[in-house]
């Protein structure tokens, strides 16, 4: 019956895949919607975008490539004090273009440090992220003429954004901003890993080994990978500054790093969404356990973690089946598809 | 000079104490237990209460705060880390991660926020003069009782039958088995002891180390270098990375103050790069 060879069949697969789900778009559009639906929780949306974006780096590196890091603070930390230096001394005062610039710097030290994940297991993965991220706290603590030290870096002001929006006492122009960063990173995201190289990825983390024996570039692929994840993690440091006018050491600390890691499993690994949806649901469940017990709120969160990893992971995305099952059905175009070419075969 | 090198050797000798048990457990079940801290703090705090509140005298309270941090660990072991051994590493940094998050806020909650002391009995204070080096009292018990311990596990491991069925399951965890090594059993009881030790650890380093609730976080990274420098095939890569570690991070505060805990992260990963399996590791250790 298949005449036709299997890579094209393999490619219309991949093709399928890449395709847009009808409950991505209706994602896309709550959270546009939300500009003008919620205009007062912007300030709570604008951290949601943030950390939504952390998040996606991560994923970047751990669902995709399978390196687990417990540093990625350090990017994050990074990004948030170059924007946070470049407003102050005046260096670059677009907010946008210093945005780009400090998540290129974020990037620049996540391609040098990335040299050093490359090796050993994953103990020896954790350990070297969490030195580097400890080694990037250290700095900032001891160069406090440069960073402010303990207090936090002071008298950071945001110009408006492209000279034309004030970032106001709201956070309007601030959730419209981030929400626009998000979506455009998200996209270049997902058009990574759809790709060739994303797909080259998948397979490194699956087994790096047989990657190699297939032709695959491990340590090229795992360095582009993880030096594009500390870029993303850069950005949304940049971002959490440029929005807050003010940065300060927790920005590097590790809690920052495992609380990152709680979202992203909270949202499950590997299809990017994971990452914006932990931070939806961490950010609201934060909201609502600090009110009730702000100095114990990391109880609860090691609680959800024990509670997580004694239950299963996989168990626990299970609640997803119907939503999964629901997509399927939704996914029209899909199945048109695969009639019309069933249809053009002789 | 001699001074700063008997502390470092002190501080270091503490570091081994906490961190030995960590290093088996790593070793052996090639779980990575971040959670390893709290239990030298509960030691610690176990210590504080006895000796504050009830006037338990001071070296009574330690043998206790031993052997209370082994129950727990014990319990904690059968409980709750039995599930995850098959798991990912990942899991296990999540779990552990979980178990410092709730330990930091529960003993916030119990005990305060704020960092407490000991009281040590009088003769333990002050220092006393050798040959013009002046010596602090509490850290020469602090190497004494440091130097017993591991003399007494260096004999334990190599001489005692339990030493050789656990290097025995440390070598090769699926070969043990076949010979009829309960390894489970094994590894409940080193787990115990290791926690004992570091809650031991915790109450000798109360007074040194500073003891407040978040003492596992703090000193997390300095157990996790230990062993991963030291490596987890010996007793004695561990001992020898402590000591380097306590010498070397109290010489860097005393000499060169502003670059301080830097120096030593970044030792830590360059170790690291340079051997993956540790300093001291034998050749063809898993």
């Amino acid at each position: 019956m298949s005449q036709q060879p299997p890579g094209e069949e393999i490619a219309r697969r991949l093709v399928a895949r890449a395709s847009w789900q009808p409950l991505e778009v209706l994602f896309w559009a709550a959270a546009l919607a939300s500009i003008y639906v919620l205009p007062g929780r912007h300030l709570i949306l604008t951290e949601i975008a943030i950390l939504g974006l952390f998040a996606l780096s991560l994923d970047l590196i751990l669902g995709y490539a399978g390196i687990v890091s417990l540093g990625q603070a350090a990017f994050f930390g990074f990004g948030a004090y170059a924007a946070g230096l470049l407003a102050k001394y005046d260096l670059v005062t677009e907010p946008l273009l210093a945005l780009i610039v400090s998540g290129v710097a974020a990037a620049l030290v996540g391609f040098v440090t990335s040299f050093l994940v490359l090796r050993g297991s994953d103990l020896t993965r954790i350990m070297v992220t969490l030195g580097v991220a400890l080694v990037l706290r250290e700095i900032a603590n001891r160069y406090a003429w440069l960073t402010g030290g303990a207090d936090g870096l002071q008298g950071v002001e945001i110009k408006p954004l492209f000279g034309l929006y004030r970032f106001d006492m709201f956070g309007h122009t601030a959730f419209c901003y981030a929400l626009g960063v998000l979506i455009v990173l998200f996209l270049l995201a997902r058009r990574i890993v759809h790709s060739p190289f994303g797909l080259s990825l998948q397979s490194i983390k699956g087994n790096p080994v047989r990657a190699a024996a297939v032709g695959i570039p491990v340590n090229g692929r795992l360095v582009a990978i993880y030096t594009i994840a500390a870029g993303y993690a850069g950005v949304a440091g940049a971002l959490l500054t440029q929005t807050t006018a003010f940065t300060s050491l927790s920005v590097l600390d590790f809690e920052r790093s495992a609380d990152l890691l709680l979202v992203l499993i909270i949202g499950g690994t590997g299809y990017l969404y994971g990452g914006l949806i932990g931070a939806i649901l961490f950010k609201l469940m934060q909201d609502y356990l600090a009110a009730l017990t702000p100095q114990y709120w990391p109880f609860w969160i090691g609680l959800l973690l024990v509670a997580i990893v004694l239950i299963g992971r996989e168990r626990i995305m299970s609640w997803t089946k119907p939503i999964r099952a629901l997509a399927r059905r939704l996914d029209w175009r899909r199945s048109t598809t695969a009639v019309a070419v069933e249809g053009q075969r002789p | 000079m001699l001074t700063i090198l008997f502390d470092g050797i002190a501080y270091g000798m503490l570091l081994f104490v906490l961190a030995c048990g960590l290093a088996v457990t790593l070793g052996l079940m090639n779980f990575v237990n971040l959670a390893h801290g709290a239990f030298a703090m509960a030691g610690g705090y176990c210590t504080v209460i006895l000796v504050n509140r009830w006037g338990i005298p001071f070296l009574a309270a330690l043998p206790l705060a031993f052997l209370s941090t082994a129950i727990l660990g014990l319990a904690f072991e059968r409980t709750l880390y039995i599930h995850v051994y098959r798991k990912s590493h990942l899991d296990q940094v999540l779990f552990t991660i979980g178990l410092v998050f709730m330990s930091v806020a529960a003993v916030d909650y119990v005990m305060g926020s704020s960092q407490v002391f000991v009281q040590l009995p009088s003769w333990l204070e002050g220092q006393i003069n050798v040959l013009g080096v002046g010596i602090g009292r509490y850290r020469l018990l602090i190497i004494i009782i440091c130097g017993l311990l591991t003399l007494l596990l260096q004999f334990i491991l190599a001489r005692s039958r339990f030493g050789s069925r656990l290097r025995a399951a440390v070598d090769d965890q699926r070969v043990a088995r076949g010979l009829g090594i309960n390894v489970g059993g094994v590894f409940a009881l080193t787990f115990a002891f290791g926690s004992g030790l570091a809650g031991l650890g915790g109450a000798l380093g109360a007074e040194i180390l500073g003891l407040d609730p978040i003492f596992p976080l703090k000193y997390m990274i300095y157990f996790l270098i230990v062993v991963t420098v030291g490596g987890t095939s010996s007793i004695t890569g561990p001992f020898l990375a402590s000591l380097l570690l306590g010498v070397g991070d109290v010489a860097g505060k005393y000499y060169m103050p502003t670059l301080g805990a830097f120096v030593i992260y970044t030792i830590m990963i360059l170790v690291l790069i340079w051997r993956p399996q540790g300093l001291f590791a034998r050749g063809g250790a898993r």
